[in-house]
């Protein structure tokens, strides 16, 4: 068994290709698992149609439901293509007050994306910020933070964002339909960052006892820094898993929250809010107006998950 | 070398190795392609007879292993060569068949105690079941003979220790136990991977003349794979070194410590520090071990060997004779061959 | 034994403190009971006459102290939005939550774990892609929605089960009422049961299946297989035992999250049950009874806590040995 005679000396490794950072991620682990899961494929498409269509919505929604001016009840409860007395302009139907239900669904799931993602991010800068310092700094502060965040982990993250935002709401009383966007953020990101924190924490102690931080620490670098520049890139691949998952989560927490009445106000809905109003008109057989805003949050969130899911297996080294 | 390709005739027990692997080849499709981790590997094992497996981390050992025993984990495959055991095929039997074969007759120890065995079950529990699987016997004679094997593997107190949970043992009890997993099925040989490595030094030896003793006690062969060549010396009656995949040298394990025929062993051998004699700065074998995907063509240690001409890298090496052992390298070309390529 | 679980109650209490403490500020200083009780044109002197019986004058400490007094007495104050006792409104209502979690915690267990192993022992049967893509769906749906859905379906569109409210109930003992004996109080509880057990099952099998499938790949599995032990011993017996030890953890944690969820299903079903109460009061600001509900919750989570904690000591033999002498000499 004689293998074909080579030319000369053994070939080395193949060249290095020289590629610059968007060619390195196309060529990365993440995106060849990307490209093998069609159900990945499809659940970024849809995500990033839902997440585009939303974001543009002043741009590209077909009417403006929310410009009193424009509205008239001649126009309300008209049913969605292709039932009896259904018009093209309104596709998917309109409400009780004339609103094309289509231009709010983009209306209503920019506010959700927009509420879903600001609490993400505050929970996941709050999370990560006192993971690193408990794992970092050690000793008492972190036993003192993780027991703050293990009591906050005994009651239901959910349970915390009604309560917190029950109660802030009930304070502002006169303010609460100029902050309320606030509140929810704040309450839903209050209630979701033990889980950064405690992750981040984790993996914070175990760099923290690797070479290049004792290295970092012998030349003098100050703690802070040591945390952000040199630790922080090394957990990031987990958070960004739970951040993703979170999205979802945040999105489901603001609409259950806009449902029960505690949330976004239906003179700015989100989707939530608007399932929340559509739900008065089911036993009068005006179903879509709760229907199409609750297929609408469904199709975000299933994609979000997806990806979510998706992202977990792709960065999990043991499952390769 | 290409074999005919009849099935064997059934031959009396004596006649045939009780384990024999013909050019066992195993592959893992990557995503870059395929990766050959095996390369025709051969070798047998007879009865009673303890085979050492050497080599670096990576170079194949353990995959050998679990080829043999049909635990090769996803996506690795084997992609070619046979393994029979007393002369009948297994690696092509069903997951039934297999699974009775296993423990019954090719007993495994695996390298680490501490997940290899159930955290929530007792001793006597894993021990028992192991036993009524493959001997059929009742509980009470279960429990009867699990002490008695602890108390072969040197375990004080076995009948009160019976009960008790793998977490209370320490790291060379825990070790014992696995051994005597491995044996209570009485099986013909046993796959030992490694089984000292995860210990400390001082019980190393302890544990190591026990496998000898029971084996030599209970007439189990033994496919020892380890990267200590110390624990082969000491225990091995042969020895297979292996290298990227394939086996560089096969022969009696005095012969090959003593007189090592290929470079690579030679490189082994030199690079053991060594109390007796000057003691001088350690040699090592410069480069390393080349990657799956990268492996060249011709000898795989060719851009590492002292003695490389051009032979080597354009004809890959089977193992041929040299002197009392056999050798991949094309040092040992029958002579006239040789003539003609140098 | 005793010193574990007198260890972890001890943990609990400055929890159940904090709980109280946050009650308090609530009960005492978020909008103005006085206020609240004389309305607007009490005079002064009614105003100070009341501020002084309710001991809200009196200085922060004692108050709360005062406040923790009556508590442990049961005196939660009366409801702003119905004038009855706090602790009445929810002593009435609370059977019909209690019925609610438990059937749905038993539909999610049942259904859920034996789906979350069949998953992880046969990871490709079409049977188990079916099922994870159901999962994936029952995870994206808000439960409010699933309940939305539900009532259009079977209540609107085919009329067979009732979409709101408890049916006809039984009482028993001293204030417990229960919709398990009577026709319509189990058709009642199907709808809000189902909407509050799907979440939660179809989380529980993909715990479940994760769990399965990491222990599947543990050492101590390959070492059974190589043992010769069959499928069925290596499945159930090794790998099942391991994979339920997290999971115990994490289901009674789901507990909490079934009445936590409780709340929504209650106002989409109108299901009168003490979630249902407390986003009526959140509404009308009636404070004494969102305080005497976060103390409620307070309990009912530490003790869950408790009880998971204990749980997991008694079936991971690897714990109950913290304490022993280190193991016999090598």
């Amino acid at each position: 068994m004689s293998a074909p005679a080579a030319a000369g000396p053994a070939p080395a490794q193949p060249l290095a290709r020289r590629l610059g950072p968007l060619g390195r991620f196309f060529d990365s682990d993440l995106w060849y698992s990307f490209r093998q899961s069609p159900v990945a494929m499809i659940a970024g498409a849809v995500a990033f149609v839902c997440i585009f269509g939303s974001l543009l919505a002043s741009w590209i929604a077909p009417h403006d439901p929310f410009n009193l001016a424009t509205l008239s009840l001649s126009n309300s409860f008209i049913p969605p293509i292709p039932m009896n007395g259904s018009e093209w302009a309104f596709p998917l139907g309109t409400d009780e007050q004339g609103r094309d239900m289509l231009s709010a669904i983009m209306y209503g799931g920019r506010l959700s994306l927009v509420v879903g993602f600001s609490a993400v991010l505050f929970a996941t800068v709050v999370g990560v910020a006192i993971g690193l310092i408990a794992g970092y700094g050690g000793g008492t502060l972190d036993a003192v933070l993780m027991r703050v965040a293990d009591v906050q982990l005994t009651f239901p993250a959910i349970l915390i964002a009604l309560v917190v935002d029950g109660i802030v709401s009930a304070a502002l009383h006169e303010l609460h339909e100029a902050t309320e966007i606030y509140v929810i953020v704040f309450a839903i990101g209050i209630s979701n960052w033990p889980q950064f924190a405690r992750t981040v924490r984790g993996s914070t102690m175990v760099e923290r006892g690797k070479e290049y931080v004792m290295a970092a620490r012998v030349i003098g670098i100050s703690g802070p820094r040591i945390m952000l520049t040199h630790i922080l890139p090394n957990v990031l691949g987990p958070v960004l898993v739970i951040a993703t998952i979170n999205l979802a989560v945040a999105i489901v927490s603001e609409a259950t929250l806009s449902f029960l009445g505690v949330g976004l106000p239906p003179t700015d809905p989100s989707l939530g809010t608007l399932i929340n109003n559509g739900n008065s008109y089911l036993f009068s057989g005006q179903w879509w107006i709760t229907v199409f805003p609750g297929a609408a949050l469904v199709i975000m969130v299933l994609s979000i998950n997806l990806l979510g899911d998706w992202l977990r297996d792709a960065l999990n080294p043991r499952l390769k | 070398m290409a074999l005919p390709e009849v099935p064997l005739p059934e031959v009396p027990l004596l006649e045939v190795p009780l384990l024999e692997v013909r050019e066992l080849s195993v592959e893992f499709p990557t995503r870059r392609g395929v990766l050959k981790a095996l390369d025709t590997v051969s070798f047998t094992i007879e009865t009673g007879e303890v085979l050492g497996v050497v080599g670096e981390s990576g170079a194949g050992k353990s995959l050998t292993g679990a080829a043999i025993i049909g635990l090769l984990e996803r996506p690795g495959r084997i992609s070619g060569g046979r393994i029979l055991l007393e002369g009948r095929r297994i690696d092509t039997l069903s997951q039934e068949e297999m699974r009775r074969i296993r423990g019954r007759r090719i007993g495994a120890i695996f390298q680490d105690p501490l997940t290899t065995l159930n955290p929530l079950y007792t001793v006597g529990r894993q021990l028992a079941e192991t036993m009524q699987v493959h001997l059929g016997i009742s509980d009470a004679e279960a429990r009867r003979r699990a002490v008695g094997w602890l108390e072969q593997v040197g375990i004080p107190a076995p009948a009160e220790r019976i009960g008790a949970y793998p977490h209370e043992f320490s790291g060379g009890m825990r070790q014992r136990v696995v051994i005597a997993l491995a044996l209570c099925a009485e099986p013909q040989l046993v796959i030992a991977d490694e089984p000292t490595t995860a210990l400390d030094v001082s019980i190393q030896a302890q544990i190591i003349t026990l496998i000898k003793r029971l084996a030599r006690e209970h007439g189990t062969a033994m496919m020892l794979i380890t990267h200590d060549m110390g624990v082969i010396a000491e225990t091995a009656d042969r020895v297979a070194v292996m290298y990227a995949g394939r086996i560089v040298e096969l022969g009696p394990v005095r012969r090959v410590i003593r007189h090592p025929a290929h470079p690579y062993t030679d490189g082994l051998m030199a690079s053991i520090p060594t109390l007796a004699g000057r003691l001088g700065r350690l040699t090592q074998i410069e480069g390393a071990m080349p990657r799956l995907s990268a492996i060249p063509p011709g000898c795989p240690f060719a851009p590492r060997c002292p003695k490389v001409f051009s032979r080597c890298t354009a004809e890959r090496p089977e193992l041929m004779a040299a002197g009392e052992t056999a050798a991949a390298c094309w040092l040992y070309a029958p002579a006239s061959a040789e003539a003609a390529h140098v | 034994m005793a010193g574990f679980i007198l260890a972890r109650i001890l943990q609990a209490i400055p929890v159940l403190l904090v709980v109280c403490f946050l009650a308090f500020l609530l009960f005492a200083y978020v909008g103005d009971p006085v206020a609240i009780m004389l309305g607007q044109n009490a005079t002064l002197a009614q105003r100070i006459a009341l501020t002084h019986a309710l001991g809200l004058d009196k200085p922060f400490y004692v108050q709360f102290v005062l406040y923790l007094g009556r508590i442990l007495h049961g005196d939660f104050g009366l409801s702003y939005r119905l004038g009855e006792p706090v602790l009445q409104l929810l002593a009435t209502r609370l059977p019909a939550t209690l019925e609610l979690s438990f059937t749905s915690a038993v539909l999610a267990l049942v259904i859920g774990v034996p789906m979350g192993v069949y998953t992880g022992i046969y990871r490709n049967s079409w049977l188990s892609r079916a099922f994870l893509t159901f999962s994936l769906i029952g995870v994206s749906l808000p439960t409010f929605l699933i309940g939305i859905l539900l009532i259009l379906v079977f209540s609107v569109w085919l009329g067979w089960l009732p979409s709101f409210g408890r049916g006809t109930v039984v009482h028993i003992g001293h204030f417990w009422t229960t919709g398990f004996l009577t026709l319509s109080g189990l058709k009642a509880l199907i709808l809000p049961a189902i909407t509050l057990g799907l979440f939660q099952m179809t989380l529980i099998m993909r715990l479940v299946r994760a769990e399965m499938l990491e222990v599947l790949r543990s050492d101590y599995i390959r070492f059974a297989r190589a043992r010769g032990l069959p499928n069925r011993m290596v499945h159930f017996g090794h790998a099942l035992k391991n994979t339920l030890v997290p999971v115990i953890t994490i289901t009674g944690l789901q507990l909490g999250q079934i009445i936590a969820f409780s709340i929504v299903t209650e106002t989409v079903f109108q299901w009168p049950g003490v979630g249902f109460l407390f986003v009526q009061s959140i509404a009308a600001a009636d404070i004494p009874v969102m305080s005497a509900y976060l103390i409620l919750m307070g309990t009912v989570f530490v003790t869950i806590n408790l009880v998971v904690d204990l749980l997991y000591y008694a079936v991971d033999p690897r714990l109950r040995l913290e304490r022993r002498a280190p193991a016999a000499a090598r």
